[in-house]
């Protein structure tokens, strides 16, 4: 979300990059003079990003790459040295003609190391990095220590309990008993800090990533530090003021179990979710997400990293929205003028009904909540059956950050495919409405959309002599339908979605469709298979490459060669 | 590898009619006979009628137990889910909508706690795991039921089989510790 990196590929050549040569626990490395910050501008290479280019690994709390550097928690402290200059102003070389190294050292006490914050420390020519040495591993020790004097040390009821980072340090770095016999500092537990954020101010090591975040990324300066000393505590301005549409990204920030989801409250421990790629479909911008699923229940969605399109974060109203997938009234068998019927029955049918249809008495309404791939197939269908065809616009309220105006995850897979129509979606959906008044359309077939809402009302709907309609949730579209077929939620199926500044991006199934349901692909080949006599794939992923092969915006693509994080094409 | 083929002697006329086998048998049946009759000394016991007591440290089904004020301890954390072998131990958190914990600085506790007693091994993993030492192997041994739905015990079921144990009352000193704390300045002993 930062900067310009939510645009296109990368530039093809890029300027030759300067070096700098150091070493790391004696081992030279090259390393560039300048890697991007947090907003993505160019600044001299800290310490911590060059243990890393090595391979490296430097425990830390308060840094994170797309924040601006506090250097607060001082766990990443590095003992190092530099090369020594004599009084000259060259370099003082050892008897073998090494340049000898002055180790960092505390200016009274010279046989003491003095660390340094890796974070924030840039690195000079013919420096000495020692991430793994005795002294350093005293300074995590010791600064570890000093984070846990006064944590509760209450895990078995933390949420963050299996991703918290005092617990990996702990054993990694820390110490197997605590020497502080004294009482703990007792803070304020399950603080009340927004709408959808608990606070846990003993829990706390106030590294001030949610601080940061809200003020420099979210742009809401709402949190501080109050008090003094060791009761120091993060704050809101004033009780529950935490309320900005980012908020829940502070949650995945904190190191700790400090910020807590209301959402997620007390509601599965985290080693138990099952984690799914997948992309949020609350709006056209696509953020890449995890979903955290269990025995089939969907617990939390949280972002995944991709700089194209989200960054690590996404909004708390797309992150929220997934308990539809779970809704009791969810569309689970296969009605046919609304007695239940089996898939085989209602296929048979519809295919034979199709296949009879004259030309241009059916027409099409699919949605861009569809995957590209069943919009591909339904455009496949209306072209056979010469059907009109469109899906419905969903327009809301955009912000400068993540949220799209367009509420439609695949509005642009709906363009390409040639399901909606151009240049605005639900252009044609008048000249639908017209056509079933006339008499002159006698089927139509709905996908994952209530017409009743946007011009085609129950009285149409009722003079039509056939009607398909495929949903997940109920409405009164789905009430009418002579044949009903019962759809997948994204999570529940594979598929692409083409975002709004056209990137396409795959998602994984996490959880099974609810009772008869099937994956709107899978009887959408079976159909266009009847209708058209066309084949060629038997799973998504040739269907993703049959479409590759067709839609000449996808030209080129191959499934496997989406990742996990996409391919931008022209749109 | 070589064998060495060990000779076997043939039996004797004496031994081939087998009449010092089935001797040696009715002087070991008629001592344990004596022993039972006259002595009366039983090797077997008259089980269901008479119960065998389990020595101390015996690991019988794991029951729920609850602290010295009366109050659930187990406060939800899954580890005994997450480390149980036959996977017997099914619990549901009370999510953000859920019960109270019954004591309120524990801030959680189970909805529903159940044990699957035919799938349980009595292994004592769950003992083990516990950090707040809310599940314990006590000496039941023989549990017996109508159907296997009566066979899931429950957590309701489970407190009620399985006592008080006060141990370290880490809650309660907790509470105590941050009572202290409210006065300021704090009091110097």
């Amino acid at each position: 979300m930062s900067n310009a990196a939510t645009t296109a590929p990368a530039p093809a050549a890029p300027p030759p990059v300067e070096k700098i040569r150091i070493k790391v626990d004696g081992r030279d490395v090259e390393v560039p003079k300048l890697l991007p910050n947090w907003q993505g501008k160019l600044e001299p290479t800290t310490m911590l990003q060059a243990i890393q280019i090595a391979g490296g690994e430097v425990p830390h709390y308060c840094y994170h790459p797309k924040l601006p550097v506090a250097g607060n928690c001082r766990m990443c402290l590095v003992e190092f040295g530099t090369p020594m200059i004599g009084p000259d102003r060259k370099p003082v070389l050892n008897e073998d003609g090494s340049p000898k190294i002055a180790k960092s050292v505390l200016p009274y006490e010279p046989s003491t190391p003095r660390g340094a914050i890796a974070c924030a420390t840039p690195i000079s020519p013919g420096m000495e990095l020692y991430p793994n040495s005795p002294a350093t591993k005293q300074m995590r020790e010791a600064v570890l220590e000093s984070l846990l004097i006064n944590h509760p040390l209450d895990c078995p009821i933390c949420d963050q309990a299996g991703e918290c980072k005092l617990q990996e340090y702990s054993v990694q770095h820390g110490q197997a008993t605590s020497r502080f016999v004294e009482a703990k500092v007792h803070k304020p537990k399950a603080v009340d800090l927004g709408p959808r954020i608990v606070l846990d101010d003993e829990r706390c090591v106030l590294c001030t990533r949610c601080i940061r975040f809200s003020k420099d990324i979210a742009g809401d300066d709402a949190l501080g530090i109050v008090n003094r000393g060791s009761y120091n505590t993060i704050a809101a301005w004033k009780e529950g003021a935490f309320d900005n549409n980012y908020t829940l990204n502070t949650v995945d920030l904190c190191p700790v179990g400090a910020l807590t989801s209301k959402d997620f409250r007390f509601k599965m421990r985290v080693w138990f979710l099952k984690e799914t790629k997948s992309v949020c479909t609350s709006c056209g911008t696509g953020c890449n997400i995890t979903v955290g699923s269990r025995e089939g229940a969907i617990h939390r969605y949280e972002p995944r990293e991709n700089d194209a399109v989200n960054g690590p974060w996404m909004c708390d109203a797309g992150r929220l929205n997934y308990k539809w997938v779970a809704r009791e009234d969810r569309l689970k068998d296969v009605l046919i003028r609304g007695a239940k019927a089996g898939w085989n029955t209602a296929l048979k049918e519809i295919s034979a009904k199709l296949a009879a249809a004259p030309q241009g008495s059916v027409a099409l309404i699919a949605s861009a909540r569809q995957t590209t791939e069943e919009l591909f197939l339904l455009g496949k269908l209306a072209r056979k059956l010469g059907a009109l065809t469109d899906s419905v616009p969903r327009l809301g309220e955009g912000d400068r950050l993540l949220v799209n105006v367009d509420k439609n995850p695949n509005m642009n897979g709906a363009w390409l495919t040639g399901v909606a129509a151009v240049p605005a979606a639900g252009g044609r959906l008048g000249l639908i409405a017209e056509a079933i008044r006339s008499g002159q359309v006698r089927t139509l077939i709905v996908f994952g959309e209530d017409v009743t809402k946007c011009g085609i009302g129950t009285d149409l709907l009722a003079k039509l002599e056939t009607l398909i309609v495929s949903d997940i949730l109920p409405s009164a579209t789905t009430a009418t339908a002579t044949y009903l077929l019962p759809g997948c939620a994204h999570a529940e199926k594979r598929g692409t979605f083409v975002n709004a500044k056209g990137r396409v991006q795959k998602f994984m199934k996490a959880v099974e469709p609810k009772g008869d349901a099937r994956a709107e692909w899978e009887f959408l080949h079976e159909l266009v298979h009847n209708v058209t006599g066309q084949n060629g794939f038997s799973t998504i992923e040739g269907l993703f490459n049959q479409m590759a092969a067709e839609v000449p915006a996808f030209s080129g693509l191959e499934w496997a060669k989406l990742g996990d994080t996409g391919v931008t094409v022209q749109i | 590898m070589s064998t060495k083929v060990v000779d076997r002697a043939p039996l004797t006329f004496y031994e081939r009619t087998y009449l010092p086998a089935i001797l040696g048998g009715i002087k070991v049946t008629s001592k344990h006979l004596f022993n039972t009759l006259v002595k009366g000394k039983a090797v077997t016991m008259e089980y269901p009628e008479q119960k065998w007591v389990v020595p101390a440290g015996y690991r019988g089904a794991p029951y729920l137990v609850k602290d010295q004020d009366g109050a659930t301890k187990c406060v939800s954390c899954q580890l005994c889910e997450f480390v149980c072998p036959p996977k017997a131990i099914k619990i549901t958190p009370p999510g953000p909508e859920g019960q109270p914990a019954d004591r309120a600085n524990a801030e959680k506790m189970p909805r529903e706690f159940e044990i699957n007693m035919l799938r349980c091994i009595f292994c004592g993993f769950c003992q083990e795991v516990c950090p707040e030492e809310a599940i314990f192997l006590q000496k039941d041994y023989s549990l017996t039921g109508q159907s296997r739905e009566e066979m899931i015990y429950n957590k309701e079921k489970l407190l009620k089989l399985g006592g008080t144990h006060a141990g370290i009352q880490k809650w309660k000193h907790k509470l105590e510790e941050a009572k202290e704390q409210e006065t300021f300045p704090v009091p110097t002993p």
